[in-house]
């Protein structure tokens, strides 16, 4: 599944490699966390797990992964904002998506928590998210 | 995994008359009960449980379909029902939409690999628009088990 969005030719692909570290896997809760963190950028982005890709802002495309713990997935952004998406995405599978599930944080507070992380996701990331860039060939 | 392994037949209710996110997931719950799937004693713990979930992020997940579940002791395997609104019900959605569809799962805390499964093939199910609309207006309990038993023997065959 696409987003709709025109490809431009000259939008560059970036993929890297998370692996689901949380007991419980991508459930519900995360799988939304997900979807939502993909949703902030143009490009479009696709999870790739054993034997399909899915849509990365669908939560039902990502919950028909099953990805449980210990599960590996490629996430692939093209786009002109792909290699900070995939920075942004990479994160939240290190931070275990902030599975805080028995607090209570607001939206609000949540919405700054994500800010800030994601401000400084590049850092974090360079160790744990290689990102592989390739010129997008297709016309 | 597929809707047979952990849909009552029995506890299937097409046409609920609850209005509210609760009066949902209260009807739903006591449902189970009633087929006997998880015991009287239990019912207003689940319940709380199902509703502390919501709190977190409505499990609302658009195109009218919710999936209302908890972990709990009280079961030792995963037990879900379906339930249809006609009107559909506020769930808070992501998607704002009011929502018709409603899998509730009830699912034991050692088995997160049962419950991934589970959301798998409702999803997947749900991709498919005509599947949703076929159950969403199925006259009577054996019509919808009748089309989550055609769901499951399809996704065996594909």
């Amino acid at each position: 599944m696409t987003t709709g969005r025109t490809e431009n030719p000259i939008d560059e692909t970036h993929s890297c490699e998370v692996i689901v570290t949380n007991e419980q896997g991508l459930h519900a809760r995360p799988a939304d966390l997900v979807a939502r963190e993909a949703q902030r950028w143009e490009s479009r982005i696709e999870f790739i797990g054993k034997s399909q890709r899915v849509d990365g802002k669908s939560i039902l495309d990502l919950l028909t992964l099953a990805a449980e713990e210990g599960t590996h997935l490629v996430v692939e952004a093209t786009g002109p904002d792909a290699r900070e998406a995939l920075d942004a995405i990479g994160n939240l599978f290190n931070k275990k998506f902030a599975s805080n599930e028995s607090s209570t944080i607001t939206n609000t507070e949540k919405t700054q928590q994500e800010r800030h992380v994601s401000g400084s996701s590049a850092r974090i990331n360079t160790a744990t998210c290689e990102s592989v860039a390739e010129r997008n060939t297709n016309s | 995994m597929k809707f047979s392994d952990f849909v009552s037949v029995e506890a299937i209710r097409p046409s609920i008359v609850a209005d509210s996110k609760e009066g949902v997931i209260r009807e739903m719950t006591q449902s189970l009960v009633d087929a006997e799937k998880i015991a009287t004693s239990e019912m207003d713990s689940i319940v709380k449980a199902i509703m502390k979930r919501e709190d977190l992020g409505s499990t609302g997940i658009g195109r009218g379909v919710a999936v209302p579940h908890t972990k709990h002791p009280s079961v030792s395997r995963l037990v879900g029902t379906v339930a249809i609104s006609e009107r559909g019900v506020d769930f808070e959605s992501l998607d704002g939409e009011p929502v018709q569809l409603f899998f509730l799962l009830v699912s034991p805390p050692d088995r997160p690999g049962d419950h991934l499964r589970a959301l798998e093939n409702i999803s997947r199910q749900l991709r498919d628009d005509a599947f949703c609309k076929t159950l969403k207006e199925a006259g009577g309990p054996q019509e919808v088990w009748r089309l989550l038993e055609d769901a499951d023997a399809q996704s065996i065959a594909s």
